[in-house]
């Protein structure tokens, strides 16, 4: 990371000139037709707590219901949405799409917007000291894409699907299941959703791309570009070459539902297994385009806090461009039972295996990044440092799960759900409230409570490790995923994890009354409120930044000690 | 303006345009993927695709002393009212050796059907191995009303398997078909199914629906 010369502003001031650089377009103008990158960026947060809050909902009514074996809440939540005197297949259907509500609106509405759409919009601009994104109406075009994408889907619960309402397919859309096996409109909105949704990330990812390539300001070569711009640069690529591929298979899945083809109908010459790996060589990347740029938040914020440059700045750069390679290559193995031959699955095994190489050499960087550092436990290094625990007890599970002959064993139990909560939920949703915590002051321009922001870590903490661990012990008992039933055997574990859901939600309660803290009586934020160790370009800026920065373009220092 | 434009927009253009045309190609190569996967399954047997033989390859093969069982499943499609199944269970034959096995079709309608089978055998590691030189599920089968017909299968099994470390310990390979009505046959039986099972028409605008 390069540093500035401490006392040289970069606001974009009026010098002297007869037209106003700070002014303001009126509050519809400014909110709906934005294509200023902060704005945008703030649009994205806003829209991401929103979507977060309803699939977190989404998911309380599924804990509720798993609180204890047998339907308790089901018909219910059935009844209120519209359906009356539900019967139980129409129950059992319920469950089906609020489990595919719920991985659909946290992966596309809620993870992605935030971390990409709303951190990156905000900070590459700034910290590569570039004025705007190379596209900035392309950019506002990008956030409502995947707004109206989020009402499709929204919409879809509404629409008979097949057995009961709603789009009751899994996130994974597998046919035919999605094809034949859900008639009616619900699904071609969910599909419609992820076309709007995924048209808007593919339209964000050439801007990335475009703004990163050729408006660093001069002296900002690639090699000095901080952690976050280059996880968003490799986030940008994974997104560009994953998801026209997805958008090819649900448009196949469109077009077998409404126009008589048959590229997953075997009757016609398809098939199905066709759906799954055309998904998975989409699916496989997106699990990394979640958690790159986390990777990214948590790199400015462990140097910060550490005072130190990270350790190995360019291994972790290229540790990041190999997670993205790599990731292309393994898709078959959430496919290990779909009837791969023995040296199929050693090959998807072993590339899995690979990638806890670079994913190590992160994780050990920051652990070096913190040894010897003059360490300060504000409230987003905390956060950090939870996520380096939680990311790496999801990563050691996600070892066993590459084995295909262990995997044959737990696919589709809970031992999966219990992996990939633990490097999603807990590790990008810990990044970003990590991200939150450490740039929330600098885009409102009032502190939040440190109090609040720990207190909130350690309900979170305390809540989903009690939510989540306890799957472990149900996946490796048999339980199978996506079912609202289960055997009297795993009601003990079930009863807990639900009662770590609740701790979990309080998390979420305290970190809303923070929000309202901050904005009712939080002290002003100063440019550089976290000190000496944060050196990117955004804290040379006043808190929040100028409506236009770096008019006057920052000249990067060239010395020695960049990184 | 004292501001200056480090990128100029020319620039970002061609960048832009070479991004979105990387997505583009990735579009275009979720669709290639289609033929490629059909092309991949029959090379290499994937999923349990079975092979094609002519009589001339089928005559070079030389007879192993391994046996195998074959068995043999059929179903129908649900909206296919035909009765279809095997006329034996099983068959023993040695590696190499040529077979037949007969299965039989009626049709329980009145009317015309034309059906295509779709087929596989499993272990799908068989597929690569399991030839057949003659086959009902090459051509498309057409049944008139009431129509009763036995229908053959000619194959062999490709000794091959015994140098194939995945596939050489299988002892029994399950041959399956499912039938299913072609689309021609389908569209045709909506145009006109009154007047084969109706003495009077009724309203056109029923009909029609």
């Amino acid at each position: 990371m390069a540093t500035i010369p401490a006392n040289e502003g970069f606001d974009a001031h009026d010098h002297a000139h007869d037209h106003d650089h700070d002014h303001k377009p009126g509050f519809f103008a400014r909110w709906f037709m934005s294509t200023n990158h902060k704005d945008i960026g703030t649009l994205y947060l806003i829209f991401a707590i929103f979507a977060g809050v309803i699939g977190g909902a989404v998911s309380g009514i599924m804990r509720a219901e798993l609180a204890q074996p047998g339907i308790q809440y089901l018909g219910y939540f059935a009844d209120l949405l519209g359906t009356a005197n539900p019967t139980f297949d129409q129950q059992l259907h319920l469950w089906n799409v609020l489990i595919t509500a719920h991985g659909l609106i946290m992966v596309f509405f809620m993870v992605m917007p935030a971390i990409i759409g709303g951190f990156g919009n905000w900070f590459v601009p700034i910290m590569i000291g570039a004025p705007d994104m190379a596209f900035p109406r392309m950019n506002n075009v990008s956030f409502w894409l995947t707004f109206v994408g989020f009402c499709s889907l929204m919409m879809s619960a509404f629409m008979p699907g097949g057995t009961g309402q709603g789009a009751g397919t899994g996130w994974t859309v597998y046919a035919p299941l999605s094809t034949s096996g859900s008639v009616g409109p619900a699904v071609d909105f969910a599909i419609f959703s992820l076309h709007l949704s995924g048209a808007g990330s593919i339209l964000g990812a050439v801007n990335f791309i475009t703004t990163i390539f050729n408006m660093r300001a001069p002296g900002m070569t690639l090699h000095k570009m901080p952690l976050f711009v280059w996880s968003v640069l490799v986030t940008a690529f994974l997104l560009l070459l994953a998801l026209p591929v997805l958008a090819a298979a649900i448009t196949m899945l469109l077009t077998d539902r409404n126009f008589g083809t048959t590229f997953f109908d075997p009757a016609g010459g398809g098939d199905p297994v066709l759906y799954q790996h055309l998904f998975w060589f989409f699916g496989h990347p997106e699990v990394y385009i979640m958690i790159l740029p986390g990777f990214g938040i948590i790199s400015q914020i462990i140097s910060t806090f550490s005072k130190k440059p990270v350790f190995g700045y360019l291994g972790m750069a290229y540790a990041m461009v190999a997670i993205g390679v790599v990731g292309f290559i393994v898709w078959a193995h959430h496919m290990y039972t779909t009837g791969l031959d023995v040296n199929t699955k050693m090959y998807f095994t072993a590339a899995t295996m690979v990638i806890a190489v670079p994913t190590g050499i992160k994780i050990f960087s920051w652990i070096a990044t913190m040894w010897g550092g003059s360490l300060e436990f504000k409230s987003p290094m905390v956060w950090a440092m939870g996520f380096i625990f939680l990311f790496t007890v999801g990563g050691v599970t996600g070892v066993v799960l590459a084995n295909g002959g262990i995997d044959d064993n737990l696919h589709d139990t809970y031992y999966v759900v219990a992996h990939f909560h633990y490097v999603l939920s807990l590790g990008a949703v810990t990044s970003l409230f990590a991200g939150f915590f450490y740039w929330f002051p600098k885009m409102s321009g009032r502190m939040h409570s440190e109090f609040l922001s720990h207190l909130q870590f350690w309900v979170f903490f305390i809540g989903v490790n009690t939510l989540f661990f306890p799957m472990h012990f149900l996946g490796v008992q048999g339980m199978p995923r996506r079912y609202p039933d289960y055997a009297q055997a795993y009601s003990y574990w079930n009863e807990i994890a639900s009662y770590g859901y609740v701790i979990m939600a309080a998390s979420i309660v305290i970190f809303f009354v923070n929000m309202a803290y901050a904005f009712l009586a939080g002290k002003k934020a100063v440019g550089n409120y976290w000190g000496e160790g944060a050196t990117t370009l955004e804290w040379t800026l006043s808190s929040p930044p100028p409506f236009h920065q770096f008019e006057t373009l920052p000249v990067i220092d060239d010395a020695a000690h960049a990184h | 303006m004292s501001a200056r434009v480090i990128a100029d927009p020319r620039k970002n253009r061609r960048v832009g345009l070479l991004a979105a045309g990387g997505a583009v190609a990735m579009l275009g190569l979720g669709y290639a993927s289609v033929p490629l996967y059909r092309l991949f399954c029959q090379v290499t047997g994937y999923g349990g695709t079975t092979q094609r033989a002519d009589a001339v390859t089928a005559s070079g093969i030389k007879v192993a002393a391994k046996v195998v069982t074959v068995r043999f499943d059929a179903n129908v499609a649900k909206t296919l009212p035909w009765e279809f199944k095997p006329e034996q269970i099983k068959q023993d034959l040695k590696l190499g050796e040529r077979k037949i096995a007969t299965y039989r079709a009626r049709n329980l309608t009145g009317r015309t059907i034309t059906g295509t089978a779709m087929f596989n055998v499993s272990p799908e590691q068989a597929g690569k191995y399991f030839n057949k030189i003659q086959c009902f599920c090459f051509t498309e089968q057409k049944l008139l009303a009431g129509q009763d017909v036995r229908m053959p299968v000619i194959y062999y099994v490709d000794p091959a398997i015994l140098d194939d470390p995945a596939a050489k310990n299988i002892e029994e390979i399950t041959l399956s078909y499912t039938f299913t009505e072609t689309a021609e046959s389908a569209a045709a039986a909506l145009e006109k199914p009154i007047a084969l099972s109706m003495e009077k028409p009724l309203d056109p605008a029923r009909v029609r629906r």
